[in-house]
């Protein structure tokens, strides 16, 4: 607490000078945030452009919402908005249930020990990055080759074609993204669960009640409110599919349902160098994306007191 | 007072710990059936005779990726990458969480330049923006373009801030009266007691640079100046392509042809490129925890 008034201009100039420092601190990443991060919004003004490389963002000509226009007739767009919302629902709806239920049954473990095990193990496939898991997943996965096709032929089941079938894809991507994070996202229930009151178990237990009840009556309710901070907070994805792991082992075989927002602004900037539709296409996605986290962020201060600063 | 655990409370836990092998095996098999490919010869792969256990044992498939040079360039580029984006994450991340994490009335601007980085969170531009900043400022095909587009990681940088504001405000205002001027406070005071946090998002960002792939593929032209992760995705998806071209330029690569394949080499490949995470994992497995609650619940 300082008790300090600031009101006469010698102690305002010390006061300057005393923050001085604070500012110098700064300038290296205001100058770094300001060129890449600001510059990069200020170069969405070709989305509005008929921009043309060589003549830079000043030369090109300024056509309104043509891209816009031109994005939203394309036949592929409404398709591939579908398949961005489908798999990152899926995935929202797994990554938040399949963590939730770990947790639970981790926390019934006794044994410190056998938890920790159970917790380095199932936490690893988060670190590791999307192109090490398509690569192994393109070859587990593999119909003639992979180890599980050759599990499912000994049921006589299969092959199952889980990264070139249309049906399969998007299934098999919602299952792999939670089987990536569902240990590590067990952590914030964990810790939630230590939270709770063990006096709470104690009296229940005077109560009567068994095991059941307790979980349903102390622990569940227990959890809720960082259940439901964690769901607020992943409405803020609704648009991010997976870049990273949907581009690492997508193919033309299940672009109609596995093509998602990021991978189709990715091949039209990059691969077909179409510039403005592609930046047209990123930005709907970044204003529909700031809506969401704008939103998600509001819900989850009132709902859980929760802020990121 | 001894509990009794009725029959019922025995059965549900045999069954959860049945579960939770399960759960942990489902995680642990891929990579095991990887490595066992990986240490495999080739006869045995391409007839499926492998599984959790390598078939003719023999460790040709790293010899062949070491022995080639496009490997050793690409890690060498991944780990002066990282080092110099930890390092400059870091710099940048206690440089600007220090003065944010002064109260109002010790430092005006705070709440500007605090919402000045928190846009930034908010709202992305996307990756074709970038692209022509990148390409604006010169960086392409320069390690620079991958550490400097992401040089503060706003995220880590409020985790920290967070962590400097719990600080007892004694010892600031201690350090001010015995006529410490905010750089010494950060470098003496401030820093030695925040290494856990730092520590946290050093991994954050060590792990981040590591995996980083999609930018080094579009700021670099060459396959040559590719990091790791980059060269990987290239190969792994086209690997007879690789195979070939490996084997035609080198002979002294020829000796490896009757064990190897793209498979196993491919297997060989992404554990190499696992490593070093798996050899951070302890640390990781530590601080993550922390950092992750820390930056979840602090108001």
């Amino acid at each position: 607490m300082t008790m300090r008034a600031n009101v006469n201009p010698a102690k305002r100039h010390d006061k300057l000078k005393r923050e001085l420092p604070l500012y110098m601190m700064l300038i290296p990443a205001v100058a770094l945030v300001a060129v890449y991060s600001y510059g990069s919004m200020a170069g969405l003004v070709i989305a509005f452009q008929k921009f043309v490389p060589t003549k830079g963002l000043f030369g090109s000509e300024w056509i309104g919402l043509r891209n816009f226009r031109n994005l939203f007739t394309m036949p592929d767009i409404f398709g591939v908005i579908r398949n961005t919302v489908l798999i990152s629902m899926g995935k929202m709806i797994g990554g938040i249930i399949v963590p939730v239920l770990f947790a639970l049954l981790l926390n019934e473990v006794a044994s410190s020990r056998l938890k920790r095990t159970y917790q380095t193990i199932v936490y690893i496939p988060n670190f590791l990055s999307w192109v090490i898991l398509a690569g192994l997943f393109v070859d587990i996965l593999s119909p003639s080759n992979g180890i599980v096709n050759q599990a499912l032929s000994k049921l006589g089941v299969g092959p199952v074609f889980f990264l070139g079938d249309k049906t399969a894809y998007p299934i098999t991507m919602v299952v792999t993204e939670v089987w990536k994070s569902f240990g590590f996202g067990s952590v914030i229930y964990l810790a939630a669960l230590t939270g709770i009151d063990p006096s709470l178990y104690e009296s229940a237990e005077i109560d009567g009640a068994g095991r059941w009840r307790q979980t349903l009556a102390i622990t569940l309710p227990g959890i809720m409110t960082t259940i439901v901070l964690m769901t607020v907070l992943s409405m803020a994805n609704v648009l991010n599919g997976g870049f990273d792991q949907i581009y690492n082992t997508y193919s033309p075989a299940v672009y109609t349902t596995g093509d998602i927002l990021d991978t189709f602004v990715y091949r039209l900037g990059i691969q077909n160098a179409q510039f403005a539709l592609s930046t047209a296409a990123g930005l709907f996605k970044s204003i529909v994306s700031f809506a969401f986290i704008v939103v998600s962020y509001f819900l989850a201060d009132r709902v859980a007191g929760y802020r990121i600063y | 007072m001894a509990k009794k655990v009725s029959a019922s409370r025995k059965t549900f836990l045999v069954a959860n710990h049945v579960i939770l092998i399960a759960a942990s095996l489902l995680c642990l098999l891929p990579f095991v059936n990887l490595l066992a490919i990986s240490f495999s010869n080739k006869i045995a792969v391409v007839a499926r005779e492998v599984a959790f256990w390598p078939n003719g044992f023999n460790v040709d498939a790293y010899k062949f990726i070491l022995h080639s040079n496009a490997f050793s360039t690409a890690l060498w580029i991944s780990v002066k990458r990282t080092a110099l984006g930890v390092a400059v994450n870091l710099a940048l991340i206690i440089l600007t969480a220090y003065p944010l994490s002064k109260s109002k009335t010790e430092f005006r601007a705070r709440q500007w330049f605090s919402w000045f980085f928190v846009i930034t969170i908010l709202f992305q531009a996307g990756m074709i923006p970038m692209y022509l900043i990148v390409r604006y400022t010169r960086l392409i095909n320069s390690l620079w373009s991958l550490v400097l587009p992401g040089a503060l990681p706003v995220f880590s940088m409020l985790v920290v801030m967070n962590y400097i504001r719990g600080l007892p405000q004694e010892l600031m205002e201690a350090a001010y009266i015995d006529g410490a001027g905010h750089m010494r406070t950060l470098w003496s005071l401030v820093l030695p007691v925040s290494t856990p946090t730092i520590a946290t998002v050093a991994l954050f960002s060590l792990v981040n640079h590591w995996n980083s792939w999609y930018d080094g593929m579009i700021y670099m032209n060459k396959i040559e100046s590719y990091p790791l992760q980059s060269y990987l995705r290239t190969v792994v998806i086209n690997p007879e392509a690789f195979f070939r071209n490996a084997t035609n330029m080198s002979d002294s690569l020829q000796r490896f042809v009757n064990t190897v394949n793209a498979r196993t080499t491919n297997a060989a490949q992404l554990f190499l490129g696992m490593i070093p995470i798996l050899l951070v994992y302890p640390f990781l497995q530590k601080y993550f925890t922390t950092g992750l609650v820390l930056g979840s619940v602090k108001g």
